[in-house]
């Protein structure tokens, strides 16, 4: 039994049809990245993990249960799935340490003191202990992203989606943003991951998943994919990337 | 700099047409000429200077004619103004003044202590009313947007009421809850004082407004906010209560304060209920000494509350548009 299973998944905006039939599995501990154009799929697909979006087919499973469909209580699901967004979307009218600190009070009924002492333990390892009780707004796009990934991991997510985490970041500030990543994944962190930094996918990543008009037509180790796609597609699209100098 | 040099005399024309502000002097002239002329002299020199080809001299002279028209319009507005209001006050052999402004009543200790002590009734009023509201306006606002099929009913009543009350206007409104419910001898909500009534009748007509100014706020708040709220496993309620109806109220103030200057000055129609607040009282003295004097002072106590609200409301707004706009 894998750990994330997602069969058949469909999904429509309207006319406009974005997942056609995806197939996916994620072993625990595995890092699968999902590459591809925009439009392709990428960000639905996360969403529909956690249900921020509803699949019109198809069925999603996490640790053997259903997630998807009718009759889930999708709190309870997003309990043990966190996901970080491409614009940060922390929570304005809150310090940096409430950011963190809401959800675990609020959903997992913590001890406000035990809460902020491992708010505070998570923002050291990100570097920003010392922003605990500044406003997202004083804080530079790769510090929020970073407040973000901390505020997901303060649930103790199984399962953590990263949403294009670094494509609203400017260039410089993208390295501080992955290292994190990085880090969470070599302590065995099961991650899925949107993105567009191909050398980053190539490093970290246990799987890669090229989406086409909303289905996955290649899927392999990053070697594999990276070095000798075998889909005329992929290639294609990677020599996009080649000629843009982002990989 | 190169069209002046290279294409001459249409060049030319086209700058001093346009740096002389001629048309701005002329209106300048006409609307208020102690100011207005000047302007024109200015720019009628910058058109001389433009011809005979100094155009760094015309273009002295037309900022000048555009600054004297400036000044025309300022001072002439005001001039205006201040003139009309003295020809009201002393037209008629002073009447207009005699009448609201008599002094008699004006300086008599008396007849002030007696509407403070109406107006007190209209202060207890708004005030409770203004808290009453911010809760009422909220619950109603939230109705409004509740989700899903299951609360329709509920998105429904609350629509009815908000429609219902934003068009009945208050008067009305103070006259069917002060006075229907007695007469029905509806129980426990029969018997309440007219000072509860006028507090029920204004929260009523005020929460629908307030509920449309809290129910924009909410709305404004972006929805991916709401997911992440959502994504991090918070309620329906929870997202409400800790993520958007804190962002939304703050948004909403300055609108809502607006709404409260209006429940102040409607406080002046509850005394239609026929108790002793500000409006009778004044009609009282008026009757009286057989002048409107005391409904100038009733006046000058509103605005003695609702200047500073509005001074204050202004500061507030400015504030946050420096703070939306610094921010990001």
């Amino acid at each position: 039994m894998a750990f994330l299973e997602i069969q058949g998944v469909h999904k429509t905006f309207g006319d406009l049809a974005v997942l056609q039939g995806v197939d996916l599995t994620v072993e625990q501990h595995q890092v699968v990245c999902l590459i591809g154009a925009s439009g392709s799929g990428k960000s639905t697909l996360l969403r529909c993990i956690n249900g921020l979006e509803t699949i019109d087919e198809g069925v999603i499973r996490l640790e053997g249960m259903r997630v998807s469909g009718r009759g889930i209580d999708l709190d309870a699901v997003r309990r043990v799935v966190g996901i970080v967004f491409q614009s940060f979307n922390l929570f304005p009218h809150m310090s940096v340490l409430d950011n963190i600190t809401l959800a675990p009070r609020k959903v997992l009924g913590a001890d406000p003191a035990e809460a902020e002492e491992k708010a505070i333990t998570l923002l050291r390892r990100v570097g920003l202990e010392e922003k605990a009780l500044d406003y997202p707004d004083r804080l530079s796009g790769g510090q929020q992203q970073r407040v973000a990934i901390v505020r997901a991991l303060a649930m103790e997510p199984h399962l953590l989606l990263l949403d294009e985490i670094t494509s609203a970041l400017d260039p410089e500030l993208v390295s501080e943003v992955l290292n994190i990543v990085r880090d969470l994944a070599s302590e065995g962190m099961t991650m899925v991951l949107a993105t567009h930094e191909m050398g980053f996918a190539r490093e970290v990543s246990s799987k890669v998943c090229f989406l086409h008009q909303g289905a996955i037509l290649e899927e392999g180790p990053p070697e594999h994919i990276f070095g000798d796609p075998r889909e005329e597609r992929t290639r294609a699209f990677l020599q996009r990337i080649i000629d843009a100098g982002r990989l | 700099m190169n069209t002046e040099v290279a294409s001459g005399s249409s060049a030319l024309e086209r700058v001093s047409r346009t740096l002389t502000h001629r048309k701005s002097a002329v209106a300048a002239a006409v609307f208020f000429p102690p100011v207005g002329i000047p302007a024109l002299v200015h720019s009628l020199r910058a058109g001389g200077l433009a011809r005979s080809g100094e155009i760094e001299d015309a273009r002295l002279s037309g900022e000048k004619a555009r600054e004297w028209a400036w000044y025309a319009l300022g001072v002439g507005i005001s001039v205006y103004s201040v003139a009309f209001m003295v020809w009201l006050l002393t037209t008629n052999g002073g009447s207009v003044r005699r009448v609201f402004f008599n002094w008699d009543v004006l300086s008599d200790w008396k007849s002030w202590k007696s509407i403070l002590k109406g107006f007190w009734i209209n202060v207890k009023v708004f005030l409770i009313a203004e808290v009453l509201v911010l809760v009422w306006a909220l619950v109603v606002a939230i109705m409004r947007l509740l989700p899903g099929p299951a609360c329709r009913p509920v998105r429904f009543i609350a629509t009815v009421y908000v429609d219902v009350f934003r068009g009945v206007p208050s008067v009305l409104v103070i006259y069917i809850v002060g006075l229907g419910f007695a007469q029905a001898n509806v129980p426990i909500i029969g018997d309440l004082s007219d000072e509860s009534f006028a507090i029920m009748a204004l929260t009523l007509t005020y929460g629908a407004y307030v509920a449309e100014v809290y129910r924009a706020g909410i709305e404004s708040v972006h929805w991916s906010q709401t997911a992440a709220a959502r994504s991090l496993g918070l309620s329906y309620f929870q997202t409400l209560r800790h993520v958007v109806v804190p962002q939304a109220v703050r948004r909403s103030v300055p609108p809502l304060l607006n709404d409260f200057i209006g429940l102040q000055k409607d406080t002046a129609l509850i005394g239609v209920l026929g108790m002793l607040e500000i409006l009778n009282r004044s009609r009282f003295i008026n009757n009286a000494k057989g002048t409107l004097a005391a409904y100038s002072m009733a006046a000058l106590l509103f605005l003695l509350v609702t200047i500073p609200f509005t001074r204050a409301l202004d500061r507030l707004i400015q504030r946050q548009q420096a703070r939306t706009q610094g921010g990001r």
